[in-house]
């Protein structure tokens, strides 16, 4: 599994998680999927999750169908969805776990102290584990930190 | 008889179909028809007692079905129904 995202997509990623901070911030990935599946856009979304926010996101049913609509309108792919760690390490927690669907690509963004200290990806495998997708360094040598 | 809208994490159980047209006269047996012509997907909507997972979301149209009669909601010919999986998580 290899994930590439453009660079324009991953800033906004960074920026939106760095700006969420200390909360935990969420959006969704567009894009198309060869060899590689290539995230061209992403999309901030509200993180609608009823109480600690710093430790919980969660994303409206409401907006998960507007996203569906939105791939379709544009002739794009729903690829999955990113959010952030803030001040805890860029791996799938339990509750990651529990609620993760196939197919779908989950970034996780750590942030530490207010800075990106780390972005890695996830997907499910037939076995409902998570396994970790190899991110792709574009021309412009993708910065991690 | 009603359409559902496959979200895109289960296409792969439908053949790439983004709607699929159903029958039955209420939610519940219209989730039904799909698992039954698209054998794959029923684990991802069904828990091994036959209910609606917990962590699946159903609309018809603009609505949550919480708010209507729940999975026992009548369909139309018309109707349109939604799978919306949870979108959810967090550090522990």
């Amino acid at each position: 599994m290899k994930l590439q995202l453009t660079e324009t997509a991953h800033r906004l990623i960074q920026e939106h998680a760095t700006e969420i901070y200390p909360d935990e911030c969420c959006g969704f990935l567009y894009g198309n999927e060869t060899d590689v599946r290539l995230v061209q856009e992403a999309v901030p979304v509200t993180n609608s999750k009823d109480g600690d926010k710093r430790r919980r996101f969660e994303i409206s049913p409401v907006d998960y169908m507007r996203a569906e609509k939105y791939a379709l309108e544009n002739n794009t792919n729903l690829l999955g969805v990113y959010h952030s760690h803030p001040d805890h390490p860029a791996r799938p927690s339990e509750h990651d776990l529990n609620q993760a669907v196939p197919y779908f690509s989950y970034i996780i963004v750590s942030v530490r102290q207010g800075q990106v200290a780390d972005l890695t990806s996830w997907q499910l495998n037939e076995a409902g584990q998570f396994e970790q997708e190899s991110i792709l360094q574009n021309e412009n040598h993708i910065q991690n930190t | 008889m009603a359409k559902i809208i496959i979200p895109t994490p289960l296409r792969k159980f439908t053949g790439n179909q983004a709607t699929i047209e159903t029958n039955g006269s209420n939610v519940l047996e219209s989730l039904q028809s799909l698992a039954e012509t698209h054998p794959e997907i029923k684990k991802h909507i069904f828990d091994d007692a036959g209910q609606v997972r917990k962590f699946v979301r159903l609309y018809l149209g603009d609505e949550d079905i919480k708010a209507l009669q729940n999975e026992q909601t009548a369909v139309q010919d018309n109707s349109v129904i939604s799978i919306i999986p949870a979108i959810a998580g967090g550090i522990n």
